[in-house]
């Protein structure tokens, strides 16, 4: 009571940075617990994550910085770490620390990092993270004399073993307390570089003064020495033009000079980390091959290598078809109880129906996806872990090269094809943001397992049961097999088109770090695996669940209801009856009382068909009338260039949230009741029976295959949708999925329908 | 007296060479700079990919997979 009018604590601020595959966000997750909040640094696609420190006595908010290799301020990744550090960007105040993470076993590579961020005016705290496996790396390191050279203090730690933590945790808040002592200039790499290096960088900086600028030093070095550097473009663009014209000359005298630019600095920084870890960082200089090299030469070896990566796929997709069943049948058996529980309970109407097709189903399409989402990314997260993802992207780059993509694609790629959502959220493992882009806009293309099922049903109604070879091939399995692989075959020219004019720009480097192999620590596999669900529950799910409630209400509503819900609750009454009738009953039976049982049941019955009928037909015509309906009809002149009418429009359209959703619809337009799956053979019959006005039957081979053909290319799935605005953190990209891949389906099914139409 | 010097992609499997040049001044060469393939420092071939692209390398103690148009980049002497 007494502080209630004290002012609140002011948040302090640390930085986490360091170079990619440090075990970074294992240590954010040390630092903060699980609960980091995500976002987006303004202007850019790059990732905000910040979370708060544990166990701290005053507030401390931790920002993991994007994993560079350097601070050379090129992408948009590097140039956000820069100005966060800087204290350069809008609506983010600068970090008090900077907390610097490095690979233990590989200090010396690590160490170029931070000789720039040792520049940027900043205390800092070092981190050797992975510390367990220096020692099994041959490596022995003097963390004290580290220190010592610095004048920075060096915790130890192995974040993904929760080692270390405390003792960091501990130092964080000394720092924060006693600001720990700035480096001095000649303690830096920069002391290093040329002498006409420096006295263009004082000339530079005097020409911005002049012209009423305030450039750190860290900013004048990178407008000298990047060519086309961030800092050049926004000084261009903040009204200075002149700056390129400054540099271009600067950099001339300096050529004369002998200062090669950019070679001098990592040259001057790479000797400024010899000198530093000279006989503090000792490797036991061998020869022999490590144990991972030796693993190496056989998974990466020719046959060998090939052989085992398609075993580990083989197993991946395997083990996600395999052990997703079964909670997926669960879930949907689950979902089934509570509807008829509810139908129990409450009569026909409105409620009803808003609770067991739209709430219910839409929880059901979200949850669905959770058991294979949780497989593959464990999956994922063992294959990272170890080591072994990598070396996949390693033995599959050739061939992904070929699409102007990289390896690393190669792995979220095959996963669309069990389901683009889990696919779209593997494309993380991508660094390079344009590769990702790509990939992930032509992940929905591959054929998932919601497809298969709309194949299956117009394979079999309407593709002839041709057989050739002696009865070996049969036509019906090449038309399933050609649907499979459309998806594929048209994302490879499209992707071709995505990087040629959407992402163009430089050349794409594939330089890739191969850590030694280890055994996958269990607290990381945790991690990602619950990262990833809760960040599909929470973000996309929460939409998928609002599209469903859209569409249902759409297909309800305007319809008046009161006849229908009077004919099913005249149904469930006539059901119960039979399941009373039919229930053996503990007293004996006479012949006659049996017989009359049975003249019972079979006049239940009759009534019962009689109700569902009657059912059917309100229930297509309700639709018809519905907000659906009408919208279909208004696209038949759209839609009859692909062959369809409007009841396939309909369906088409409520197909948009979930394709899969198709079957079940056109089992209500055509008036069988909902209950259908994609093998029943009344749905076959009344689609095959399905005529224009003028009597010509609706669909034929033509028309199948349009609709196919649309299915395989149209983005019919909100989970997707969803996704990628997650994933790209903004609804362009949703938008533009959606719009080239239904112009695409279009284009397809018209080309596909205009071909075939008179060949049938 | 100098050495002959070959592009780095034409090191075969397990043999070893010193970084003479890194062509260049673009984004290419300035990333292979920055991790640590600098003049001077050894580099020695561990194996290539199946389908001969891309090929792994040991440099400062770590391995670095390389794609041939980068390897071509660099330029080396064969150590004795």
């Amino acid at each position: 009571m007494l502080q209630a009018h004290s002012a609140p604590k002011p948040v302090r601020i640390v930085a986490l940075i360091g170079n990619p595959n440090t075990g970074k966000s294992s240590l954010f997750n040390a630092l903060c617990g699980m609960n980091a909040r995500v976002g987006n640094y303004p202007g850019v696609t790059v990732e905000q994550k910040v979370g708060r420190l544990s166990g701290s006595s005053e507030p401390v908010d931790v920002i993991d910085l994007p994993g560079t290799y350097s601070l050379a301020a090129r992408s948009a990744d590097e140039a956000v770490a820069v100005n966060v550090l800087s204290g350069d960007l809008p609506q983010q105040a600068r970090p008090e620390v900077a907390i610097v993470i490095l690979d233990a076993a590989n200090i010396e590579r690590n160490l170029y990092l931070f000789s720039q961020i040792f520049e940027l005016g900043l205390p800092v705290i070092v981190v050797l993270n992975m510390w367990d496996r220096v020692s099994s790396e041959g490596l022995t390191v003097n963390a004290e004399l580290l220190s010592q050279r610095l004048g920075v203090p060096i915790v130890c730690t192995s974040a993904n073993k929760r080692q270390g933590i405390d003792q960091l945790k501990k130092v964080i808040e000394q720092t924060l307390l006693a600001p720990a002592p700035i480096a001095q200039p000649e303690q830096q790499a920069r002391a290093l570089f040329p002498v006409p290096f420096h006295l263009e960088a004082k000339r530079l900086t005097e020409w911005l003064e002049s012209k009423g600028r305030k450039p750190t030093t860290y900013q004048v070095d990178r407008l000298l020495i990047d060519t086309d550097g961030h800092f050049q473009k926004t000084i261009c663009q903040s009204g200075l033009p002149d700056i390129a014209e400054q540099i271009d000359e600067a950099r001339v005298r300096l050529q004369s000079a002998g200062c090669k630019v950019p070679m001098f600095e990592t040259k001057s920084r790479y000797a400024w980390v010899r000198k530093l870890i000279d006989g503090a960082v000792v490797r036991k200089e061998s020869r022999i091959a490590s144990p991972s090299d030796r693993i190496d030469r056989w998974l990466t070896h020719r046959w060998v290598g090939m052989l085992f990566f398609i075993l580990i796929m083989f197993l991946v997709f395997q083990s996600i078809t395999l052990f997703a069943k079964l909670p997926m049948d669960g879930i949907q058996w689950l979902q089934s109880q509570a509807s008829s529980g509810v139908e129990a309970v409450l009569g026909p109407g409105a409620l009803r129906s808003l609770i067991v097709d739209g709430i219910f189903a839409g929880v059901g399409g979200v949850v669905v996806f959770i058991p294979q989402i949780a497989i593959l990314f464990l999956f994922i997260a063992i294959l990272e872990d170890c080591g072994y993802m990598a070396r996949a992207a390693f033995v599959m780059d050739k061939l992904m090269t070929t699409v102007g993509l990289s390896g690393k694609s190669f792995l979220p790629l095959m996963s669309s094809f069990a389901c683009a959502v889990p696919g779209i959220m593997a494309t993380r493992t991508i660094e390079n943001r344009k590769d990702r882009m790509v990939t992930l806009l032509i992940a929905p293309l591959m054929s998932c397992s919601a497809r298969l099922p709309v194949y299956v049903l117009m394979v079999s109604a309407f593709v002839p049961q041709t057989k050739y070879a002696g009865g070996w091939i049969s036509l019906q399995g090449i038309v399933l097999m050609l649907m499979q692989s459309l998806g594929a075959l048209v994302a490879i020219p499209v992707a071709w088109i995505l990087k040629k004019f959407f992402f163009p720009g430089e050349p794409a480097t594939f330089l890739m770090e191969l850590h030694s192999y280890k055994w996958p620590s269990l607290i990381v596999l945790y991690q990602r695996v619950w990262e990833r669900l809760v960040a599909f529950v929470v973000r996309a799910g929460t939409l998928i669940f609002c599209t469903s409630i859209l569409v249902w209400a759409a297909a309800y509503f305007p319809g008046d209801h009161r006849s229908l819900d009077a004919s099913v609750a005249t149904l469930e009454q006539l059901h119960s009856e039979k399941a009373k009738w039919t229930s053996p009953t503990p007293t004996k039976q006479n012949d006659d009382e049996r017989l009359k049982v049975e003249d019972l049941l079979v006049e239940n019955q009759k009534a019962i068909d009689e109700v569902q009928e009657e059912v059917n037909r309100q229930r297509s015509n309700l639709i018809e009338t519905s907000f659906l309906g009408m919208a279909g009809h208004r696209i038949e002149p759209l839609v009859k260039p692909l062959g369809w009418d409007w009841k396939i429009g309909v369906a088409v359209i409520a197909s948009f949230p979930a394709r899969e959703v198709i079957i079940a619809t056109l089992g209500t337009i055509y008036s069988l009741g909902s209950e259908q799956d994609e093998e029943s053979q009344g749905l076959q019959e009344q689609m095959r029976q399905a005529e224009w006005p003028d009597g010509k039957p609706v669909f034929s081979l033509a028309t199948a295959l349009s609709i196919m053909v649309f299915f395989a290319l149209c983005a019919q799935c909100s989970a997707t949708l969803m996704t990628i605005r997650r994933e790209t953190n903004s609804w362009r990209w949703p938008i533009f999925s959606f719009t080239y891949m239904t112009t695409l389906a279009y284009i397809g099914a018209w080309l596909t329908y205009q071909c075939f139409r008179f060949w049938s | 007296m100098t050495l002959p010097t070959i592009r780095l992609d034409e090191l075969g499997q397990g043999e070893s060479a010193i970084i003479v040049e890194i062509l260049g001044e673009d984004v290419v060469a300035s990333r292979l700079m920055e991790m640590g393939l600098i003049e001077e420092e050894p580099i020695s071939m561990v194996g290539r990919a199946p389908m001969g692209d891309p090929t792994e390398y040991a440099v400062r103690g770590y391995r670095i997979s390389l794609r041939r148009n980068e390897s071509t980049r660099v330029i080396v002497r064969k150590e004795p």
